[in-house]
């Protein structure tokens, strides 16, 4: 007996409401979009500078009791987090401290830390200072840059390919889902207002590489599929492309969620943000390959005459041999 | 058919042995990471019993590299320098000086008289009394230039004359200073790197990056402020006749002369000889020692030349003070009591060991051409390390029990072939990363996980087309041919296109989210391999010793 997600034959018609599924993106994606604009990322100091502190102690954290511990220091904003996760011990208490860049381009000076260190110190006796980051507002402007150039140059790239292999109609589709997944992984960043750092942008990469990975497989069934019915409509050899690989789609998506999800419990909380844009991204690239780039491939339409390519079996890989 | 060369078999069970043998150390992390220490000291140091049995610890015979940890998971600190090339140009305009003062005065009755004006620090600006001379002058001060030394700059001239009104600039070209801005960097990234060796930590990181960066990453250091010390300080030493003391800071000094603050007494100013007798370029040695007293200090020792003038200037000065000087401050000012001449010395101060241990190991580095801003700094303390690794590992195991569970229920036997293949993939991602000495950080390890789910994707592409094959009546052999083959240019498709992705991450990315591009491309790679090679191996052997009429997959 096998465990199956989805039954052997399956006939679903994903065109049937395909205006209900592309408005709801849509609509999404503004909400996303517009919370972006209005709310704001909650930026990382990769992004912003400053400096963030990770103290660790045996008591427990009175947020109030750092802040003024620290305000006397005149750092300007200064946000004080505790930090939670099942992993941590008994009498292990965490906080994140946060400073804003200071007004020279440097990172904050080693003084400053021991100063800041022994002001808490007074507070909490033998705190730790697990981790100090620092990153001058020079640099962070740069990393910015270098990230939405590394997000474009993905997705060009990524175009340009499926444009080489495909068609164009097929290009676009995919792209859209992939901006529809960068979007609203975005968008929940925002109004979610989880921190914003360098990994999230590896996640956004990450999420177009799988959203690409998925779209990809139906495409290839689909352009395979418009060679063997000749007569039937788009839809219809798009609604057959789809079933046939959606066992496939939801095996992958399970297991890739799987590892995920055990990454999110156990992995800890500094990698938490990270885990949770991959899973939320596997969730809306899953959907946008049959949702979005299908949708965007029918109403664009396809050329259909393959006639001179298909003497192959379909694939220019196909001769390769174990 | 369902054929494979026996080639091709010894091939692939070959590349997945390498991949075990050069995966294995990584499980006896600590045992080999000692063992291989161990051989490097007794390389660099000779053998001894300890040493030997330590790198006893681990066969020879055996592959001993190791994957790297990166500093988020090893803990230590990371430090982005910015190098203030133009520190430089005002060096250079300040050597230049005298030059273009001798070259002009022979000139006096067609320029006039000249002086210099206060101006920006990379350019010399000289008012000449009669500016109907500014073409003979700046003829003869061009006569000065010379060729720049670059590839780049070929044809060039290191310095640009122009005339401003009656006023004569002198600056840099722009074409020596890019030859100075490469030559400034790359001789601070050689200091920061012996000054980083002196100390001895383990597999330190120092790289340019982009034209005037330098990334510094050092392991199991404490902190990024201890780091700083070793290498923010420009430690540039001279000694410098002294020619008064006082306490007004702004007090007019006379030409040639500078004023600098003592280090220790505060509100202490020196007026001393601009022009030094020697540098910190001439020493040879420098240790820490104890002076008489007891108090911590640092002996040093000149090289022949230096040596030479120290012990001329010592004899002809007996009794007069001279200055101490580190990066424009007084360390000491001892009066000279006797002739120097064996040209070595001792310089006292108010130290404490640490320090005295520090300023030694800094004159022996040599002096940095200029000064570092840092504009990125980050400690990661040992503890946060271990932590990220251990919950790494749990992570890791769990996700790799379940999606070994979930494969195994939904495609049996077949299942299990593809959770064999998992299995030799991970240990792939590990021999690769040793093999080319990668560098795993916490979002590597989010990599791997993520492999780990994504690897069955290509399987799960096979095993599915087998199913369609099989449901549309063809028989197992031809259903796991055609299979493979049909599946073939989807797997390769949607790999490339993460792989794309990938590359893109580890070019554009840096430090952690590098790393993670690379366990993540090693791992589309792997699992491809695996996919289309390994398990069909697998399926063939298994096809052919049981030739099974009917398959379920």
């Amino acid at each position: 007996m096998r465990l199956r997600l989805v039954p052997q034959e399956t006939s679903f018609d994903f065109f049937k409401r395909a205006k209900l599924w592309l408005g709801i993106s849509a609509l999404m994606m503004v909400v996303g979009f517009a919370s972006f604009l209005f709310q704001g990322l909650n930026f990382g100091i990769d992004f912003r500078g400053g400096t963030t502190i990770r103290t660790e102690a045996s008591e427990t954290v009175d947020v109030g009791a750092y802040r003024d511990a620290l305000a006397v220091h005149g750092l300007g904003d200064v946000s004080i987090t505790e930090v939670f996760d099942p992993a941590f011990e008994e009498d292990q208490h965490v906080a994140m401290i946060r400073i804003q860049a200071q007004e020279d381009g440097e990172a904050i000076s080693g003084e400053m830390i021991e100063t800041l260190k022994a002001s808490l110190d007074a507070v909490t006796p033998g705190i730790k200072f697990v981790s100090v980051e620092s990153v001058g507002p020079k640099v962070s402007g740069e990393l910015i840059t270098t990230a939405i150039i590394a997000v474009a140059l993905a997705i060009a790239a990524v175009l340009v390919y499926i444009w080489l292999r495909f068609e164009w109609q097929f290009a676009l589709g995919a792209v859209a889902a992939l901006v529809h997944d960068v979007v609203l992984t975005i968008g929940v960043f925002s109004e979610l207002q989880i921190k914003f750092d360098l990994a999230i942008i590896a996640a956004l990469l990450t999420i177009v590489g799988y959203s690409l990975n998925d779209t990809v497989v139906v495409f290839d069934r689909v352009r395979e599929n418009l060679r063997r019915y000749k007569k039937k409509d788009l839809a219809e050899v798009l609604n057959i492309s789809i079933n046939e690989t959606l066992s496939r789609t939801m095996m992958t998506s399970v297991t890739t969620l799987l590892a995920l999800i055990s990454l999110y419990v156990l992995g800890g909380d500094v990698i938490r943000g990270f885990v949770f844009a991959m899973i939320w991204g596997v969730i809306v690239g899953t959907y946008s390959s049959v949702f979005v780039a299908s949708t965007i491939l029918l109403k664009l339409g396809v050329k259909r005459d393959w006639s001179k390519q298909a003497n192959t079996t379909g694939n220019q890989f196909g001769n390769i041999d174990a | 058919m369902l054929q494979i060369d026996l080639w091709k078999r010894v091939l692939i069970w070959l590349v997945c042995a390498a991949g075990i043998m050069l995966a294995l150390p990584n499980g006896f992390y600590t045992r080999v990471e000692q063992a291989n220490d161990a051989a490097a000291d007794i390389i660099a140091r000779g053998e001894t019993p300890e040493r030997l049995e330590t790198a006893g610890q681990w066969p020879s015979f055996l592959p001993s590299g190791l994957v790297n940890l990166g500093l988020d998971l090893r803990g230590g600190a990371h430090l982005l320098a910015e190098v203030q090339v133009e520190d430089v140009y005002e060096a250079r305009m300040d050597a230049l000086w005298p030059e273009v003062r001798d070259a002009l005065r022979p000139e006096r009755s067609t320029v006039g008289t000249f002086r210099r004006q206060p101006g920006p620090a990379d350019q010399i600006r000289l008012k000449l009394s009669k500016p109907d001379g500014m073409s003979r002058a700046l003829e003869v001060v061009r006569g000065l230039a010379s060729p720049v030394t670059s590839l780049t700059g070929a044809g060039a001239t290191d310095i640009e004359v122009s005339a401003d009104g009656d006023i004569l600039v002198v600056q840099l070209s722009e074409a020596e200073k890019l030859a100075s801005d490469d030559r400034t960097v790359r001789q601070s990234l050689e200091i920061v790197r012996r000054r980083i060796d002196e100390v001895g930590t383990r597999e330190p990181t120092i790289q340019r990056q982009g034209a005037d960066r330098i990334l510094i990453q050092v392991p199991g250091i404490g902190s990024a402020s201890e780091l700083k010390a070793i290498i923010g300080t420009t430690a540039q030493l001279t000694f410098n006749p002294v020619s008064g003391r006082g306490s007004d800071a702004d007090a007019a000094p006379g030409i040639g002369q500078k004023i600098v603050p003592s280090l220790d007494e505060e509100g202490f100013y020196y007026t001393i000889e601009a022009a030094a007798v020697v540098t910190g370029e001439d020493l040879v040695d420098a240790q820490p020692s104890f002076d008489q007293n007891g108090r911590p200090a640092v002996t040093f020792r000149f090289n022949t030349s230096g040596a030479r003038r120290f012990g001329d200037y010592t004899a002809e000065n007996i009794g007069e003070p001279f200055a101490i000087v580190l990066d424009d401050e007084v360390v000491s000012a001892p009066v000279i009591q006797s002739h120097i001449p064996g040209g070595s010395g001792i310089i006292t101060g108010n130290f404490t060991v640490e320090e005295s241990t520090n300023l030694a190991v800094l004159l022996r580095a040599g002096a940095l051409p200029a000064g570092l801003e840092f504009l990125e700094e980050r400690t990661i303390g040992p503890e946060l390390g271990q932590d990220s690794i251990d919950a790494g590992k749990i992570a890791t195991v769990v996700a790799f029990v379940a999606v070994l569970v979930f494969m195994g229920l939904s495609y049996g036997l077949f299942g299990l072939f593809a959770n064999v293949a998992l299995i030799l993939n991970i240990a792939l991602i590990f021999g690769m990363l040793s093999l080319i000495g990668g560098t795993l950080t916490l979002p590597g390890i989010a990599g791997i996980v993520l492999t780990v789910g994504m690897a069955v994707d290509a399987n799960v592409l096979i095993f599915e087309r087998i199913r369609e094959e099989l449901k549309a009546g063809r028989g197992p052999a031809k259903a796991i041919d055609e299979g493979y083959s049909k599946a073939l240019s989807a797997i390769l498709d949607a790999n490339i296109t993460t792989f794309i992705t990938a590359v893109i991450l580890f070019a554009m990315g840096s430090g952690p989210v590098r790393g993670f591009a690379i366990t993540l491309g090693l791992g589309i790679l792997t699992s491809v391999f695996t996919a289309i090679f390994v398990t069909r191996l697998m399926i063939v052997m298994w096809f052919e010793r049981r030739r099974p009429k009917t398959i379920e997959v």
